[in-house]
């Protein structure tokens, strides 16, 4: 009867239970952790493409008569071409007589690429890897044991060892502070395959005659998005500390690329007297890691609340 | 009559700013007196926890009391300080909770958390405490005392945990026993027992029980005065039999008249409708390799047969664990079965290879019992509706407008097809779900508890639907449930399960008729309220 | 439990193997020929070979790895090519000071981090768990190496409170080797207190969330003995846990630390080594740390018997 359906819907709390949701972007927007990160972050981008003009010289250029300045500074730089500049040496020199300021100011720019492809490459093989897991049976159990055996032995011995063994470049480099990282991705995107294929939306594709691949690619994928960004922004942390370590102890890019790690190491014998070798480079890269790892607090509690148990 | 031992006087609460409502609980009184168990009944929304939580001052800061009063034994509770709330839990006013399985602190005994309660309230020393101890757990039936107060609650059933929560609510004799929705997650059986006791205890201790549920039939079986409450207002309140039998708001009348009954009205059916899905022997047994010592085997399904035929409905009935479940996603193929045989109109499906399997899929189609987990959130309505005949070939157009039209027939608008499923309700998602198995024109529909999570009055729209649906398609339908009075309402045919195999299979007046297995009346005598004409005046 | 404790013990096994062959892989499968490295720029092919035969290079690389498995299940972890010492003496030699910075560390941390983080649930949304938070993030995000310069130049330099560098044996007297370990223990702690407080602070309040809290305050009882027999003793598992795989940043620590507070211990070692390009050397000390950390872990896991009654029975 008509009169009874009307009756339902009037009456009925149905309605009352739906659930109003604020789109990614706003909650995103809102997050404080996400707007300091990202600010701080984009600011350091910035810095990192107009190098060339904030009153920097070519960080390789050096001095022998400018050796040690403090911060602040006068002496003289020679260019390439010979010429000796008047130069205001904001952060001091170092002891070959190189400008800090302009060596860290660079130094930006390889951090940065650092962090980004090393977050890149690790999770572009871990996500293969860890979906490969979740789904052939057959190849979980052996690959787990694998990735196992790596995340015992611990990263930065990993990462040491590879660049010792192969050429110090910049490639080398990103692909040995990966490599340890490739495990936990794996786990990660394991752990998320294996939950939402339980998942009855999953359950209803299958019985739809929907076939594997597209299951793959149109319902575990989308969800598993999230959690990915999250984990490649602490990654993204992890590789610009790590690749400061390894120049800090000698074993990291060849010393004239200029990265803060590298500066560091420079100045580590005189730091009693001359520590500015060492506090302005820590500075920035402790400013740079800390931006990223705030973002990705902030990003993990925007999109993925979840993850907060699992570290 | 004595003074109450309860009494709510025009409480509110409210709730978080931002929501759709601003109040949990609106101006809402009522008492509890010595040995009366009033039920406070109500949907989702209807604010019945968020009640008794007040009364304990278990509720966040995030929901305060922003009028009214709380008086036990004519104490003003409302606002009184942490320290005298406690004074009071446990010794005055005691909560069982809904969840057994998790209610109890897993790396302690059980009888050291009933002995903390005399711990912290009493001064009785270790011998008297334990004596006390073993006292209540007595009393609450359990068997064994001495090993049951020594073990852990994970070694405990779901029944006995409840049971533990229940001894450690009771242990200190408190004139108020509030219980929230104690038997829902339990077996309908175990429900039977735990109901008989509190009832028992209640009786003897002379205490007043706020007993809050969403089961009418539970309702039925326990009250002397019930509430109905919807959406924070009180609607009704009044005797049992006057509430549930001659109830005078439109809303409580159309909750009595949504309660199905435990009576089968037989349909006249053809008896030679063809045979849609023949089940012969089926069989899942799960196997577990120990390393050292024995394989451990369980026999999910053993030995299963019936069949279905066209425009009929079969229900399978059973409580956790006895197979239901497992049989229902076999015959979908979202298990593989061990053994017997699946023939789906003259093809066996049970052993069938994934190749040769998908183009049979589209036959049976399934509807599960989670509206909220039964939608993919990142993708549309629509692109859920067509993502399976677009798999055997449908275009999109064709496939749209197939999505059109059975939105209308779930009655749903249109409309939906360009929104999320975050933004429907659970019936309404259910609804959707019907409309998506049904885009692949099956043979045969399944629903898996397909409104065991829906509120009564929802599920008395979507089993209506349910019907509708098999009438005019002239579907087979396999109905999953616990619910005996679900059962009853909808199936023609039913077979009961138990531990894995059939133990009852009939045309359902004769199963709720004249029951033969054992099993099955005990079933129906566990059954709360049974027999009860809700608002039949 | 005996089941669980003998599954566990096992499946140690596969895992150490695959440390070895990774090890084994790792330095075995770079370019460059370490028989030249030895031997030195002015030698002949003739002196090369050699080498190249004594050290077994000639072999398969299957051989290789069989014959250096099975040196080291003896304890026979090779020659360094650059201290001219069999690897397992150098390994024993450099341990002292290494154990003792970390047993230090560890102590120092797991004392200080798991009540800050027991604090910070308990206060959720309060000042000092928002400090923590914050602690905890800069503790991550501050380099060891920069961390252990800002104490130096604070506490040696400046107030000359501590010893800059250098380390004493504990023959020698407890005060001067606790003098020299302070200010690289506390350091190191940094990092390895920020990841415990902060588990600590999630799994307390996951667990806070939990059906069983809200009995234990519906029977009464005061909020200290909720947060600790309830809450804590139920989170204790996953914070045992985080110390375990926390070791691996302690290792990676302990590298950097020796080398700034020059600790003549295995991470200063393991720099040389690189640095000079030693083979066997950083192959024994890698394997050495690996060993430690499945071992460490593995103790943890065992450690849940006494937390979680599921497992005991």
């Amino acid at each position: 009867m008509s009169t009874e359906s009307t009756n339902f819907e009037a009456l009925s709390v149905e309605s009352a239970s739906v659930v109003r949701q604020v789109s990614t972007w706003q909650r995103l927007s809102r997050n404080t952790s996400v707007r300091v990160g990202g600010i701080v972050l984009a600011l350091l981008v910035l810095i990192s493409l107009a190098a060339p003009w904030m009153g920097t010289v070519d960080p390789t250029l050096f001095d022998p008569a400018s050796r040690d300045l403090l911060p602040g500074q006068k002496g003289e730089i020679t260019t390439l071409e010979g010429e000796s500049l008047e130069h205001t040496f904001l952060m001091g020199s170092d002891s070959f007589g190189r400008d800090i300021y302009s060596r860290v100011i660079y130094g930006t720019q390889v951090s940065l690429i650092v962090g980004l492809a090393t977050a890149v490459v690790s999770m572009v093989f871990g996500v293969l890897l860890g979906l490969l897991a979740g789904y052939l049976r057959w190849l979980d159990g052996p690959m787990m044991r694998v990735m196992d055996g790596v995340m015992s032995i611990p990263a930065i011995l990993i990462a040491i060892a590879l660049v010792a063994m192969l050429k110090g470049s910049l490639l080398t480099v990103i692909v040995a502070i990966a490599i340890p990282e490739i495990p936990r991705v794996v786990r990660l995107v394991r752990s998320l395959v294996l939950t939402i294929r339980e998942e009855p939306y999953v359950e209803a594709a299958v019985s739809l005659g929907t076939p594997t691949w597209k299951i793959m690619l149109r319902h575990i994928l989308p969800n598993t998005i999230a959690p990915l960004i999250v984990q490649g922004t602490f990654i993204c942390a992890s590789g610009i500390l790590v690749e400061a370590i390894l120049s800090f102890l000698g074993v990291g890019l060849p010393p004239d690329i200029p990265t803060w790690g590298n500066v560091m190491a420079e100045g580590r014998a005189q730091f009693n007297e001359y520590p500015h070798n060492i506090f302005f480079p820590g500075i920035f890269l402790a400013v740079t890691v800390l931006a990223v790892n705030i973002l990705g607090d902030g990003l993990r509690d925007t999109l993925d609340p979840k993850m907060a148990k699992r570290i | 009559m004595s003074a109450p031992i309860l009494e709510i006087r025009d409480l509110s609460i409210a709730l978080p700013s931002g929501g759709d409502r601003s109040h949990a609980v609106n101006h809402v009184s009522l008492t509890v007196g010595a040995g009366e168990i009033v039920c406070l009944v109500g949907e989702s929304g209807s604010g019945k926890s968020v009640i008794a939580q007040s009364v304990m001052g278990l509720l966040p800061k995030s929901l305060p009391v922003t009028s009214g009063q709380i008086l036990l034994q004519g104490e003003d509770i409302t606002h009184a300080p942490l320290s005298r709330l406690r004074e009071l839990r446990a010794t005055r006013m005691s909560m069982i909770f809904q969840e057994p399985m998790t209610a109890l602190n897993p790396v302690m005994t059980c009888g050291d958390q009933i002995d903390e309660v005399l711990r912290e309230h009493t001064s009785l020393n270790a011998a008297q405490r334990r004596e006390k101890v073993l006292e209540i757990v007595r009393e609450v039936l359990l068997p064994d005392p001495e090993r049951i107060i020594a073990s852990y609650p994970h070694q405990l059933s779901g029944g006995q945990r409840q049971r533990i929560v229940i001894a450690m609510a009771l242990v200190l004799d408190p004139v108020l026993l509030i219980a929230d929705e104690p038997t829902t997650a339990l077996d309908v059986t175990t429900q039977a027992q735990i109901l008989k006791l509190v009832l028992e205890l209640q009786k003897r201790h002379g205490a007043g029980v706020l007993f809050i549920t969403h089961d009418f039939g539970v309702v039925a079986e326990v009250a002397h005065r019930v509430a109905v409450l919807r959406l924070g207002d009180l609607v009704e309140l009044g005797p049992k039999d006057d509430v549930l039998r001659r109830p005078q708001h439109d809303y409580t009348r159309m909750l009595m008249s949504s309660v199905p009954r435990m009576e089968v009205t037989e349909r006249p059916v053809p008896a030679d409708a063809p045979v849609v899905l023949q089940v012969k022997q089926l069989a899942k047994t799960y196997r577990d390799k120990g390393w050292f010592g024995p394989a451990r085997e369980v026999h999910a399904a053993k030995a299963v047969n019936f069949d279905i035929r066209r425009g009929r409905t079969l229900g399978i009935v059973g409580e956790s664990g006895s197979g239901k479940s497992t049989v229902a996603r076999c015959i979908v193929r979202l298990i593989d079965p061990t053994g017997g045989e699946v023939l789906l109109g003259g093809d066996d499906i049970a052993m069938m290879p994934p190749g040769q399997l998908r183009p049979l899929r589209k036959r049976v189609q399934i509807v599960f019992q989670d509206p909220y987990r039964s939608l993919n959130p990142r993708r549309t309505i629509a692109e859920a509706m067509i993502e399976g005949p677009m798999n055997y070939g449908t275009s999109r157009e064709e496939a749209m407008r197939k999505a059109r039209e059975l939105l209308e027939f779930v009655r749903m608008d249109a409309s939906s097809l360009d929104r999320y499923p975050h933004q429907f309700s659970g019936g309404q998602r259910q609804r959707l779900c019907i409309a998506r198995a049904l885009a692949m024109e099956p043979e045969l529909l399944i629903a898996d508890e397909a409104v065991s999570a829906l509120d009564v009055s929802v599920q008395a729209q979507v089993l209506k639907l349910l019907a509708d649906i098999r009438d005019r398609l002239n579907l087979a339908m396999l109905f999953i449930t616990h619910d005996l009075r679900v059962a009853a309402k909808v199936c023609d045919q039913v077979a009961v399960m138990s531990k894995g195999e059939v133990v009852e299979y009939g045309s359902a007046a004769q199963v709720f008729g004249s029951p033969s297995h054992a099993y099955t009346r005990a079933l129906f005598e566990a059954a709360p309220g049974k027999g009860y004409e809700f608002g039949a005046g | 439990m005996a089941v669980f404790l003998l599954r566990r013990l096992l499946s140690t096994i596969p895992v150490l193997l695959i440390v070895a062959v990774l090890v084994f892989l790792m330095l075995r499968l770079t370019p460059g020929d370490p028989a030249a490295v030895l031997a030195g720029d002015a030698a002949s092919t003739e002196q090369i070979a050699l080498i190249r035969e004594s050290l077994g290079l000639d072999r398969s690389i299957p051989e290789q790895f069989a014959i250096w498995f099975g040196r080291m299940l003896t304890g026979d972890l090779g020659q360094s090519y650059y201290y001219k010492m069999d690897v397992t003496s150098l390994i024993a030699q450099r341990l002292e000071p290494t154990i003792s910075l970390a047993i230090i560390t560890i102590v120092i941390a797991v004392l200080v981090a798991v009540p800050l983080g027991v604090l910070a649930a308990w206060r959720h949304g309060g000042w000092l768990d928002r400090s923590l938070m914050g602690f905890s993030v800069m503790g991550f995000s501050v380099p060891v190496f920069v961390m252990a310069y800002l104490l130096i130049w604070l506490l040696s330099l400046k107030l000359g409170w501590l010893p800059v560098q250098g380390y004493e044996r504990i023959a020698k007297g407890v005060g001067p080797w606790m003098r020299q370990l302070i200010l690289p223990a506390i350091t190191l702690s940094v990092i390895y207190i920020a990841l415990i407080a902060r588990v600590t602070r999630a799994s307390v309040l996951e667990t806070l969330g939990e059906d069983y809290i809200r009995t234990a305050r519906a029977k009464g009882l005061p909020e200290v003995k909720v947060l600790l027999r309830h809450a804590l003793a139920n989170a204790a598992v996953p914070i045992a846990t985080v110390i375990g795989i926390g070791i691996a940043l302690l290792i990676g620590g302990v590298v950097v630390t020796e080398s700034v507070y020059a600790i003549p211990g295995l991470g200063r070692l393991t720099v040389d080594a690189v640095l000079a390009r030693d083979f066997p050397t950083i192959q024994g000390v890698i394997l050495f740390f690996s060993f430690i950390y499945v071992m460490v872990n593995l103790l943890v896991d065992l450690s849940y018997v006494f937390f979680d009654p599921r497992i005991r029975y």
